[in-house]
């Protein structure tokens, strides 16, 4: 093994590579060469650290130093100075007093734990750092029934924004007895401001690959999918180079571990469709139909793809699984709050410092979110309103800044945590404008199935429409929420169902923006 | 003409979005054409109805021939945010179309989409396989004109 005196972490990820990363890695790795320092000094390619908007990053240790916004004619600049003459390059050093208030919480964090710290493109540092300890564990020592009930009392829910207890979820599925039954992972992350499972898949594939090993022993499934949306390219990339390298290490395929348990990972990839987010719609997707979501019961379950009993869990959600298993389901509970355990990752975005992610503990309010992970609000302006949840989430005012973010406090104000997509507004924001953004994604989503939805979406846009011109009456506005209220109750899936949040909350909470364009 | 990739999977309806994916990477002006939906229909035993219906479905897919650079403008919220309207100007004027349209030499396409999930750099477009991100209008016209260029 060799040893070098420095590591270089480059993020590599969707926002770094429109920024031109490879070229910089490139240049990097040439000018080393060129002063003979390439056996010293290591380059490593990492997934995101987490923070965005400051174009290709990369981290230096052991000293700890984060360049960022780095231009391929500063490579020679950070070579010289920084590698043969020990001097920091203070210019492109990231702007430490905003750092200052940017708090990774690298000691909370469980799914995004090794992202941003190790190459997700090569197995053995994840085991080197004790991945794929827990799958062996699972299958040496535990029986489906014990890895089951350690899920429930972990009290982890799915995070892809039902937040159904998924020990439960795989409790339907584990005793029915088929020649054959399925588990498939939900990577299709459409919902708007979403990309939390882009960042685990691309930062950290074999935590995901374990969680979902352990997943299928617990049901009995022999065979497992990852649905994916043909937009991730570089997910779909470094899931198949780790399922590969999985292989390889006999961590996957036939008679893993000598266990006599046989199970195979397959990709599929979808097409651009938001309503496959919807489980159901997401299997008759991977049937080579259109999504289109079915009718339940029977439940995926039971009766899923093909007929064949099939669980379907959220790529955060399973990439809780092998912390789970490892540390104990006593451990992970003391993450978050009581009904409501673990984590949750937040993609910020918007008007605060650092648009990127963030891991916390359950329960952590929205004002904590903005101030200590996301670096406080953009140019100091005043927080106005935040959507949370996507798009299909609810756009909460300054009134709810200290409430508990979990499922079950938001559930009291009406509000939900949904995906985990939080867009921060400041002070200038009109609302309007931002309902009509909503409402026009949702009117271009409407898979056209069952007519509340795709008649009840085209009624609202026209209403929004009128109102942003200046065209609308005040009685609209009831008329919105009424419409939104029987696309609740009568649409055939989530999606019809999810545009009473938007409407409702950003009506109520800001009625004085859709007041002032009737003057 | 399909032969080469309908080799790579077995004749089940399963590979439908596959197969058409890779038809449509394939194909100089990226759509699915009338003659691959029939040789496809043919391989995989399943009504050109069916297959239409899937294209019609997803937005990544296309009927029509487009240009050599498909670019795709997310219009979702956070997007819509950080002035997605303004970069949507910014591109009808130096391409001189419409949303939908092809430029007359067929370089480009203009497409809006959905989230693209790379929020953190909003406003943000995907030409082709390549994201671009923090869009302005400066930005804009070096991209294309370095397109245009190469």
């Amino acid at each position: 093994m060799k040893f070098y005196r420095s590591h270089i972490l480059i993020g590599v990820d969707d926002s770094s590579l429109a920024a031109g990363v490879k070229e910089i890695e490139a240049k990097l790795r040439e000018e080393l060469d060129k002063h003979n320092l390439s056996d010293e000094i290591n380059i490593l390619e990492t997934g995101s650290f987490g923070y965005f908007g400051t174009g290709v990053s990369m981290m230096i240790y052991p000293e700890q130093t984060t360049y960022a916004n780095i231009k391929e004619e500063d490579i020679a600049e950070i070579v010289e100075e920084h590698f043969l003459k020990g001097r920091k390059v203070s210019r492109l050093i990231l702007n430490t007093n905003l750092l200052r208030k940017y708090d990774f919480n690298y000691k909370r964090r469980i799914v995004l734990k090794n992202s941003g710290k190790i190459d997700p493109e090569n197995i053995e540092e994840y085991i080197g750092i004790g991945g794929y300890e827990a799958w062996e564990k699972a299958l040496i020592s535990m029986d489906s029934d014990k890895i089951i009930s350690e899920v429930k009392a972990s009290g982890l829910r799915g995070r892809g924004g039902a937040g159904f207890p998924t020990g439960l979820k795989w409790s339907f599925t584990a005793p029915i007895d088929a020649p054959q039954k399925l588990f498939v992972i939900n990577a299709d992350e459409g919902e708007p401001g979403t990309f939390k499972d882009r960042l685990i898949m691309e930062g950290d594939p074999h935590l995901l690959l374990e969680g979902l090993m352990i997943g299928s022993y617990a049901v009995g499934a022999t065979k497992a999918y990852i649905y994916i949306r043909g937009e991730y390219k570089l997910c779909i990339q470094r899931l198949e180079k780790a399922i590969a390298q999985a292989k390889e290490y006999g961590i996957l395929g036939k008679n893993i571990f000598g266990s006599g348990f046989d199970l195979d990972i397959m990709i599929k990839i979808g097409a651009g469709a938001y309503v496959c987010g919807e489980e159901t719609a997401l299997i008759e997707s991977m049937e080579g139909n259109r999504g289109e979501p079915r009718n339940k019961p029977p439940f995926p379950g039971v009766q899923g793809a093909w007929k064949l009993p099939t669980v379907v869990n959220n790529v955060e959600t399973i990439a809780n699984v092998p912390s789970i298993i490892k540390n104990g389901a006593s451990w992970f509970a003391e993450h978050g709050v009581e009904g409501c355990s673990g984590t949750k990752v937040y993609t910020m975005m918007g008007d605060v410092n650092f648009p990127g992610l963030c891991e916390v503990d359950m329960g952590t309010p929205l004002r904590t979110i903005i101030d200590q992970y996301s670096g406080g609000m953009k140019d100091d302006k005043k927080f106005k309103g935040a959507l949370v949840g996507g798009a299909a989430g609810v756009f909460l005012s300054d009134k709810l800044l200290d409430v508990k973010m979990d499922y079950n406090s938001l559930q009291d104000y009406a509000a939900v945590l949904g995906s985990g997509a939080i867009l921060v507004m400041n002070e200038k924001v009109d609302m309007v404008d931002m309902l009509w953004s909503v409402i026009r994604f949702f009117r271009h989503e409407s898979c056209g199935k069952c007519s509340p939805c795709s008649r009840g979406n085209e009624i609202l846009y026209k209403l929004i429409t009128s109102i942003r011109k200046g065209e609308g009456k005040e009685e609209d506005l009831e008329q919105m929420i009424e419409i939104a209220s029987v696309m609740k109750d009568t649409s055939f899936c989530p999606l019809g169902q999810s545009l009473i949040m938007p409407v409702k909350s950003a009506i109520e909470n800001f009625r004085e923006d859709f007041l002032a364009k009737m003057k | 003409m399909y032969e080469k990739i309908f080799e790579k999977y077995s004749p089940e309806k399963e590979n439908l979005i596959y197969i058409l994916h890779e038809i449509q990477d394939n194909h100089p002006q990226q759509y699915v054409s009338e003659d691959a939906v029939t040789a496809v229909s043919e391989y995989l035993k399943i009504p050109r109805a069916h297959i239409y219906g899937v294209l019609t479905f997803y937005t990544m897919f296309s009927t029509k021939p487009r240009g050599k650079n498909v670019i795709r403008l997310c219009e979702s919220p956070p997007c819509f945010l950080k002035g997605s309207e303004k970069v949507l100007r910014k591109l009808r004027d130096v391409l001189d179309v419409k949303v939908g349209e092809t430029t007359p030499d067929g370089l480009f396409t203009l497409e809006l989409c959905a989230c693209l999930g790379v929020c953190g750099n909003a406003p943000v477009m995907m030409i082709n396989e390549d994201v671009y991100g923090n869009l302005t209008d400066t930005k804009v016209e070096e991209i294309i004109k370095k397109i245009k260029e190469a």
